[in-house]
């Protein structure tokens, strides 16, 4: 119950950064997620739960800009006291550059978030690149830099991913989504597919991480101690819609619904 | 005592668990609990094992949900209703105003003993190397080998953890502090040092509420008592 509280947790402010309107996609007749709404507070790390198929990552890819939701909107303010933007409505070429500057999304697998083809630095680089940078020597200079602190040796800047273990490779994403210092980051099972103990030593960074650059994060798991470290607020997904949702501790700790209960005692002591 | 401004205010709280997937079965545990605490005051919470007690600081803390009811806690300045605060608020509130101190140390991998007390300091601002100086000499008070400080606690002993745990809370103690069992697993000279950290507390004006299985550590910090296996009795009849 004691996680520690992100110190930049949300003073002040007096808008959300997000706020999804009943968010709907299907794929023919089968529902992907229905009728989702919420808002996400700057600062503010939001976990998706709920098992295989409930529409987590469906809901994710409509919050993120890869999919088009059915229905519904996604309004989100990319500065600070900017307008908010239906996301939807911006031309592609607009969401696309929205995608890459002031969001960044980390993928479960590396290889949908990386360019394997290109060296680490290269990848952290590109980022800094999309948003108009072009002295080389500060872009390289802020690559080092973001590869240490993934706990990346700087040796290793020109080797390409393909020459990285799983979990470097999950860090090296992290740090091209990273660089580029977005508002909001979106990520789906980031430790999902790595063993015990690297997952372990990627959660501390992303702790670490999220609490001192004040992120606002929304993270999909199925493991609810991820979602416990992680996040400060929880939604309990079944069948495409959400069940339950709430703080975290006290949706894990005291559920109300059938099902959280159900998922929260199918696991030993989280 | 009744010139200082009340903390806690809790009004008609109730509380049961529906266990959905046992066949739904309703567990009521209390009913109708009204009670307020003003700063300055050890409020103990009695009643036997499985009467509620736990239940109810949890419910404080917004831990747990009260099936009804409201509960009331003063932060900068005016009350906010735990019951029915935004998440972002109820965190914000505890950051700054309400700390729980639980019987167990939730460990976090690979954060120091000294990191884990330094941070509630670091969270309110206070320069890291005051902070650092603090949670150091809070450590030391709790007769905590320096040599363990900048290891990660999960292999510590249980009392050793408990006193990371302890330390945390008290390195800089919340205007309300919500006290679950925090001397079950230390001896009688850590023991003592925790009725002082209370009553330091107290003295600074923090309102505080308590369960405490140790008969003379509860003698010794209580100001006023609440026997809550009077409101079970009422959740039974309903
Ligand atoms: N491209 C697609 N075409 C058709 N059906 C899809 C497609 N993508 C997802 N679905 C269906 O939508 C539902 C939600 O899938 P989704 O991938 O969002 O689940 P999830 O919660 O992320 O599951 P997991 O934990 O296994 O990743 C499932 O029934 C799935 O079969
Ligand atoms: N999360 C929960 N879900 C379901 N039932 C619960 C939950 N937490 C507590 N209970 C039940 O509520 C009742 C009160 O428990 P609680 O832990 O509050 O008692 P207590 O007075 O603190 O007891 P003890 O002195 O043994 O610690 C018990 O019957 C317990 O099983
Ligand atoms: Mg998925
Ligand atoms: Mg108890």
């Amino acid at each position: 119950m004691n996680a520690l509280v992100s110190p930049t947790a949300l003073q002040g402010t007096l808008r959300p950064i997000l706020s999804a309107r009943s968010v709907s996609r299907f794929y023919g007749e089968r529902i992907g997620c229905a009728e989702v709404s919420f808002d996400l507070w700057p600062g503010e790390v939001l976990g998706i739960v709920g098992e295989s198929g409930s529409g987590k990552s469906t809901l994710l890819r409509c919050l993120s800009g890869i999919d088009r939701p059915d229905a519904g909107e996604v309004l989100f303010e990319a500065t600070p006291g900017a307008d908010f933007l239906e996301i939807f409505d911006l031309p592609e070429q607009d969401r696309r550059h929205l995608m890459r500057t002031a969001w960044g999304i980390v993928h479960q697998n590396p290889r949908d978030g990386l360019r394997m083809d290109v060296s680490a630095g290269g990848n952290v680089g590109e980022r800094l690149m999309d948003r108009g940078d072009r002295h080389y020597g500060r872009i390289r200079e802020a690559a080092t830099e973001w590869l240490t602190r993934v706990e990346i040796e700087a040796a290793r800047i020109d080797d390409r991913p393909r020459q990285f273990s799983g979990g470097m490779q999950q860090r090296l994403q992290i740090a091209r989504v990273l660089v580029s210092n977005p508002r909001l980051v979106f990520m789906d099972e980031p430790t999902g597919g790595l063993d015990v103990s690297v997952q372990a030593r990627l959660l501390d960074l992303l702790r670490v991480l999220v609490r001192d650059l004040g992120l606002a994060a929304i993270i999909v798991t199925h493991d609810l101690a991820v979602a416990r470290l992680l996040t400060d607020r929880l939604m309990v997904m079944k069948d495409g819609r959400v069940v339950e949702a709430g703080l975290t501790d006290q949706v894990l700790d005291d559920p109300q619904h059938a099902y959280t209960q159900l998922l929260t005692s199918a696991v030993l002591a989280v | 005592m009744s010139d200082q401004p009340e903390m806690i205010r809790v009004e008609a709280v109730s509380k049961s668990f529906t266990l959905h997937n046992q066949g739904s079965v309703r567990l009521p545990v209390f009913r109708d609990v009204n009670f307020s605490v003003r700063a300055g005051e050890v409020l103990v919470l009695a009643g036997a094992s499985g009467a509620g007690k736990s239940s109810l600081l949890r419910i404080l803390y917004g831990n747990y949900l009260p099936s009804s009811g409201r509960i009331e806690i003063r932060h900068d300045g005016s009350m906010v209703d735990i019951a029915s605060a935004l998440p972002r608020t109820i965190l914000e509130v505890r950051r700054r105003t309400l700390g729980f101190v639980s019987q167990f140390l939730r460990v976090i991998p690979r954060v120091s003993a000294l990191d884990i007390v330094r941070d509630p300091l670091l969270a309110r601002g206070v320069d890291p190397a005051e902070a650092t100086e603090r949670a150091g000499a809070m450590l030391a008070r709790l007769n905590l080998p320096e040599r363990l400080w900048a290891l990660a606690p999960a292999t510590f002993s249980g009392g050793e953890q408990q006193r990371v745990n302890i330390a945390r809370s008290f390195v800089d103690p919340s205007p309300v502090m919500l006290i679950d069992e925090p001397t079950a697993s230390l001896d009688a000279r850590n023991r003592d040092v925790v009725v002082d950290l209370i009553a330091e507390a107290r003295s600074r004006g923090s309102a505080i509420v308590g369960i405490f299985h140790d008969e003379s550590v509860r003698e010794r910090v209580a100001t006023r008592w609440l026997d809550i296996t009077h409101f079970r009795a009422a959740a039974d009849a309903a």
